[in-house]
């Protein structure tokens, strides 16, 4: 049945040359660890990937429950967390998770910096993979407001002032991520809730296809 | 069509014009949508010098620091509140009146007059011990490193009024 509907579909716009494509292609023998354990570190990468992945998705669920307005935001997670059946699992990995990734991206890090994979020609990758970085430090600081709680206000307070310590456009900076001038309010739940869950993921995204673009073009560096 | 004035090709002013016009709907497009974003940042800084009613007569006023609270009207955005607001309020060796931020400029606890026995004469802050003397500045060796921030302040009718706490320069 399966094998018909993609028989069917495969017919008529030949797709088989596009998932051979993306999924279809040999991993050299000195970065699989069937092979010689060590090769485990050419895993973070693709852990990283993966954890990003139940990030996106427990992140998805989350925003059914969630209200990003300072009335409602610590409620709706408190009974997210208290009254839905498997609400505390979900945000529990979007909790844990998001440490996870953080983890697993300097372990990545640290494996193409000491083998040196980061050398011509994977320079524009290294760059690209140091936008994904602080993409995820944005992501893990906008999403530590949104349980609006005293830890996640006052850690805000201070992400903000060091915004501020930026020189020239510092107070704008402040403002702009702030909402306002002086107030850690409305606005800026709203604004962060808003980079969070849209700019940032959306730029992720296409640093992350540009990174799997790259490595797949270029090939995975030789062994040491 | 003599050749020397075709200095535009039809492709050429075709592709210009698709630019142009592409580039016009994209701006139209994102005009809006940033100046969205930066409006906070464009819009002129909140009603300076409001000064609110404390509650305290001048008459009150000892040269001992006293802590008033006080509430302010504050608008964020469609959201209006009424937080709290505090100062340590005395009268100087020249009577005049200093007001003072209760906010450790270390970290942001509060600290209040003679909150530790053994430092009598000056402000403490339970948090990391740190401590001003009575006319806010931070005393050395401490950990705050600049001075408590001073309300803005007029009398009216005898009664106090506070404004904005200005912040000072590290001492």
């Amino acid at each position: 049945m399966l094998q018909k509907i993609y028989d069917w579909i495969d017919e008529r716009v030949d797709i088989t040359p596009i998932w051979r494509d993306i999924a279809d292609h040999e991993v050299p023998e000195h970065v699989n660890p069937a092979h010689h354990f060590s090769a485990f570190v050419y895993c973070f990468g693709g852990l990283t990937f993966f954890v990003v992945v139940i990030q996106i998705l427990s992140g998805m669920f989350l925003t059914m429950y969630y209200v990003p307005d300072i009335e409602n935001a610590w409620k709706s997670v408190y009974y997210l967390q208290t009254e839905v059946a498997h609400g505390q699992i979900v945000r529990g990995m979007h909790h844990w998770g998001a440490s996870v990734v953080i983890v697993m991206l300097l372990l990545h890090t640290l494996r193409v910096f000491f083998q040196g994979a980061y050398k011509k020609p994977r320079e524009l990758n290294w760059m690209v993979g140091v936008l994904i970085f602080f993409i995820m430090l944005g992501l893990g600081f906008t999403g530590y407001l949104l349980p609006w709680d005293n830890k996640a206000y006052f850690a805000t307070q201070v992400g903000l002032q060091m915004a501020e310590q930026v020189p020239i456009i510092g107070d704008q900076l402040k403002i702009l991520l702030a909402g306002d001038d002086e107030i850690v309010g409305a606005q800026t739940l709203t604004r962060f809730f808003a980079i969070h869950v849209f700019f940032l993921p959306a730029a992720l995204f296409a640093l992350l296809a540009a990174h799997f673009i790259l490595i797949r073009r270029q090939g995975i560096s030789g062994p040491l | 069509m003599s050749e020397d004035k075709q200095q535009v090709s039809r492709r050429q002013f075709l592709n210009y014009t698709l630019t142009g016009v592409g580039g016009f709907m994209a701006a139209g497009m994102l005009a809006p949508m940033l100046r969205m974003a930066i409006d906070p940042v464009l819009q002129s800084t909140s009603s300076e010098g409001e000064f609110v009613n404390v509650g305290l007569a001048v008459e009150d006023i000892t040269t001992t620091p006293q802590r008033v609270d006080w509430q302010i009207e504050q608008v964020d955005g469609w959201y209006q509140s009424k937080p709290g607001r505090s100062a340590w309020v005395y009268k100087d060796d020249n009577g005049n009146i200093i007001a003072l931020s209760p906010v450790c400029t270390h970290l942001g606890c509060v600290v209040s007059w003679e909150g530790n026995d053994s430092h009598p004469n000056e402000f403490f802050c339970p948090c990391h011990d740190g401590r001003y003397t009575k006319d806010g500045v931070n005393i050395p060796g401490t950990p705050p490193l600049a001075p408590l921030a001073t309300y803005e302040q007029k009398v009216e009718n005898g009664i106090l009024y506070l404004g904005k706490a200005i912040s000072r320069k590290g001492a």
